[in-house]
């Protein structure tokens, strides 16, 4: 099947202000790492700029229906993590479970969002969100695991967006 | 009464209480409450999060709002945030 692409736009007179824009990798999968893309895009837009995340490798489970809301934090080659064991001792079962759990109790003390809530605040807002899909052909993601509103799009995708940003990060 | 102090009461203020709460909940908030605001209503913000002496002037800098006055005290801040005419 052959679809018509439509001509480019023509360019209107008087286009409104260019507005910044600030494009995020999101390449880790725990819990302490899905914070700081979330606060970045979140805080991105409510400076009136857009924001896009390109969600790639382990990051692609923050949009995982089934697993964004329950991240992880590492007990075990983590020395900075939220309880502080010797490896050995955070090889043991339960010991990821329990520093999550010390995480998402300093989380809510500190009246922080979840990240289920970071993802509607975002999304609320436009923040675009991109599903890499290099990483949904390896690791066998498809397109009805991930939560509405993710665009599925490869690097060259991205890079486009990213060619007009003013900020890129990579975390 | 004269046409400057006429204007100068039509000028809303609203208050947003920021306290306890940590980045990016005192900006964030704070924009969502600007974009219900007119331009030249004043939103009266207050936070305690030890980064909001940085990140409200660099808020009101990035969106074209004025930030009018900072009160510190010893555990908070109050700021009072003009919004601007962009759209």
């Amino acid at each position: 099947m052959t679809t018509e692409l439509a001509p480019e736009p023509t360019p209107i007179a008087e286009a409104p202000p260019r507005r910044k824009r600030i494009a995020i990798v999101a390449s880790k999968g725990t819990l302490d790492g899905a914070y700081p893309p979330m606060i970045l895009a979140s805080t991105a837009v409510s400076l009136d700029w857009e924001a896009g995340i390109y969600f790639t490798f382990y990051g692609l489970d923050i949009l995982h229906a089934e697993r964004f809301d329950k991240l992880k934090v590492a007990s075990l080659a983590n020395p900075a993590g939220p309880i502080q064991l010797p490896n050995i001792l955070g090889a043991l079962p339960g010991a990821t479970a329990a520093a999550t759990k010390v995480m998402k109790t300093w989380m809510t003390d500190a009246r922080m969002p979840t990240i289920p809530e970071f993802i509607d605040m975002t999304q609320e807002l436009g923040v675009r969100f991109f599903a890499c899909a290099t990483t949904m052909g390896v690791m066998g993601v498809k397109e009805s695991d991930l939560i509405p509103g993710a665009d599925i799009a490869g690097a060259a995708a991205f890079l486009d967006y990213a060619a007009d940003a003013d900020v890129s990060l990579f975390v | 009464m004269s046409t400057e102090e006429t204007i100068a009461t039509e000028i809303e203020v609203y208050d947003l209480d920021c306290a306890g709460l940590l980045c990016p909940l005192p900006v964030y908030k704070a924009a969502l409450a600007l974009a219900k605001l007119e331009p030249g209503d004043r939103l009266r913000l207050i936070t305690t999060d030890l980064g909001a002496l940085e990140d409200i002037p660099a808020m009101t800098r990035q969106r074209g709002d004025t930030l009018v006055s900072v009160d510190r005290e010893v555990d908070r801040q109050t700021f009072l945030i003009q919004k601007g005419t962009q759209p």
